[in-house]
């Protein structure tokens, strides 16, 4: 990968852009289906047929993870779990792990948080309580327990190693003209994006203004020095929720965990919401997902 | 009696786990639990109830870490788990069993040290759950001496029985039996041994008051979190 963000924000036109800038093998970093998924670059990942993601799950997967595997754009996934929530089970996860297509890197989720963390320091490491006795310990080769050097009683504690996606994707409330995002209270987004060497945004909205001069909103805001680059995108984490502009679409997760425990399902499922929907785009400026 | 749902039933059996603590957190796909808590809160307990996954109004401004800071800390007095597979030593499984593949151990193998309490949760009763041992341990119930542990299990609740745990002997003891189910049926249902309490219990069913607030004020706070949960419990529910 290449170097870390520079200060100029870059616009792309839209998630198809983005997905252009995802190169195949890339180490991506994905936030859980609660957390402002960037569901039309998803979308575009598997039209443009990416091949061989790593995917990193800050710190669990959902349904944005599910499609890009069942497409065959995954090659391992590091996460907590990958779960469709009250959906149920992730349906092209389990069939690709039982039938050996996907390696999975076991973690659990303040491993993940920890081991992001440490790259956020610059630190090779982070130590973390508990853990020791999981048999995820053994799995972990880059997972160290150590005795804690500051006492002299025997206190072993575990290392999390520093995590350091090539890229972090997620989708944000705004964009302002300088570059800046909205994220709100999804801090995990701002970890992860101090943690990886690029950061791509999709975004419903662009303010006008510089939104780091405004207090209210400031808190709220990944800084552009992060942000690789930014595309708009209306509706961009469908099916999935911005919160207080749209819900998460429940009928429609429930459905795709229902039709996508068949290969053949979830083929027609990409036909109908993936590959369907290009062509209505091409055909029309307003595309539409109801 | 009155007639009752059997997540009601769990709900309030849950909620009596819950006791004097603090503060309790939930976990992800845990409607019984976030109703045991809401039922909690609509009686007037002076309770601080955080839903890792409440859709709007979120109790964590620091992203998803801070639930495990703040656990880390001290400040949790009462955690959940599910898993795929429990085992007598209270280890739980989320990841893999016999060519299977379930979600992940979540923040399990974290938690289970640093809340204080832990109840363990899983409807299905069953052989292929309730195991001798686990085929993976995503987190272990006991830790060796000098390993640092704040908590661990208080009692695993399953959709036909109550176990406590015992931390002097680090065995299960079945405390009570759901209304109709009985000790013969939990012994071939459960692959691991246990002790028994003579008699064996019937779990407490739920009372008027706690049926009338599950369906009222608890009802509309859950359908806004768990939409297909309420449904299938409490029918159409208009959430809050």
């Amino acid at each position: 990968m290449a170097d870390l963000a520079a200060n100029a924000p870059r616009f792309l036109a839209d998630a198809q852009a983005i997905a252009a800038q995802v190169p195949d093998g890339a180490f991506v970093a994905l936030p859980p289906d609660y957390s402002l998924v960037a569901a039309e670059v998803v979308r575009a990942l598997v039209r443009r047929r990416a091949r061989g993601l790593r995917l990193l799950g800050v710190p669990v997967l959902g349904y944005g993870a599910d499609l890009l595997i069942g497409a065959g754009c995954v090659e391992s996934v590091e996460t907590s779990a990958v779960s469709l929530g009250e959906a149920g089970p992730a349906p092209r996860f389990t069939e690709a792990v039982e039938s050996g297509a996907l390696r999975v890197v076991d973690s659990t989720c303040p491993m993940v948080h920890t081991g992001l963390q440490a790259t956020e320091k610059g630190v090779p490491f982070m130590p973390l309580r508990g853990v020791i006795g999981s048999d995820l310990v053994t799995e972990r080769s880059d997972w160290k327990v150590i005795q804690n050097p500051l006492t002299s009683e025997p206190d072993p504690i575990v290392l999390a190693a520093a995590i350091e996606p090539d890229i972090a994707l997620f989708h944000a409330r705004w964009a302002d003209r300088s570059g800046n995002v909205w994220i709100g209270r999804r801090r995990e987004l701002a970890t992860i994006a101090h943690a990886s060497r690029r950061t791509y945004v999709t975004y419903e909205e662009l303010r006008d203004g510089d939104m780091l001069e405004d207090e209210l909103l400031a808190p709220g805001v990944l800084s552009s020095v992060y942000v690789t680059a930014a595309a708009p995108a209306a509706r961009g984490a469908w099916p999935l929720g911005v919160v207080d502009l749209y819900a998460i679409d429940d009928a429609h997760l429930a459905h795709y965990g229902r039709v996508a425990r068949t290969r053949e399902g979830f083929e027609r499922y990409l036909e109908e919401f993936v590959w369907r929907s290009t062509r209505e785009r091409n055909s029309s400026p307003a595309p539409s997902h109801a | 009696m009155a007639e009752y749902a059997r997540e009601e039933l769990l709900a309030c059996t849950v909620a009596r786990l819950i006791g004097e603590a603090a503060h309790v957190a939930v976990g992800a796909a845990s409607p019984i639990p976030a109703t045991a808590c809401a039922l909690l809160l609509a009686q007037g307990r002076p309770l601080r109830v955080s839903l890792l996954h409440k859709r709007a109004g979120n109790p964590f401004t620091e992203g998803s870490r801070e639930l495990f800071d703040l656990a880390g800390q001290g400040r949790i007095d009462v955690f959940f788990l599910g898993a795929a597979q429990i085992d007598g030593r209270a280890n739980v499984n989320l990841v893999r069993a016999g060519g299977r593949r379930f979600p992940g151990s979540f923040g399990s193998a974290f938690m289970y040290f640093a809340a204080r309490r832990t109840i363990l949760f899983r409807e299905e009763h069953s052989p292929r759950v309730l195991v001798p041992k686990v085929d993976f341990v995503s987190a272990p119930g006991v830790s060796a001496a000098g390993v640092w542990r704040r908590g661990g299990p208080q009692a695993l609740l399953t959709g036909m029985a109550l176990f406590r745990w015992q931390a002097e002997r680090t065995r299960f003891r079945l405390e009570s039996a759901h209304p109709g189910h009985d000790s013969a049926e939990i012994r071939a249902r459960t692959g691991f041994d246990y002790d028994l309490a003579e008699p064996l219990a019937s779990t407490p069913t739920p009372s008027a008051g706690e049926l009338a607030l599950l369906r009222g004020p608890v009802a509309r706070e859950i359908a806004g979190n768990y939409p297909e949960f309420a449904r299938r419990v409490w029918g159409r529910v208009a959430p809050v």
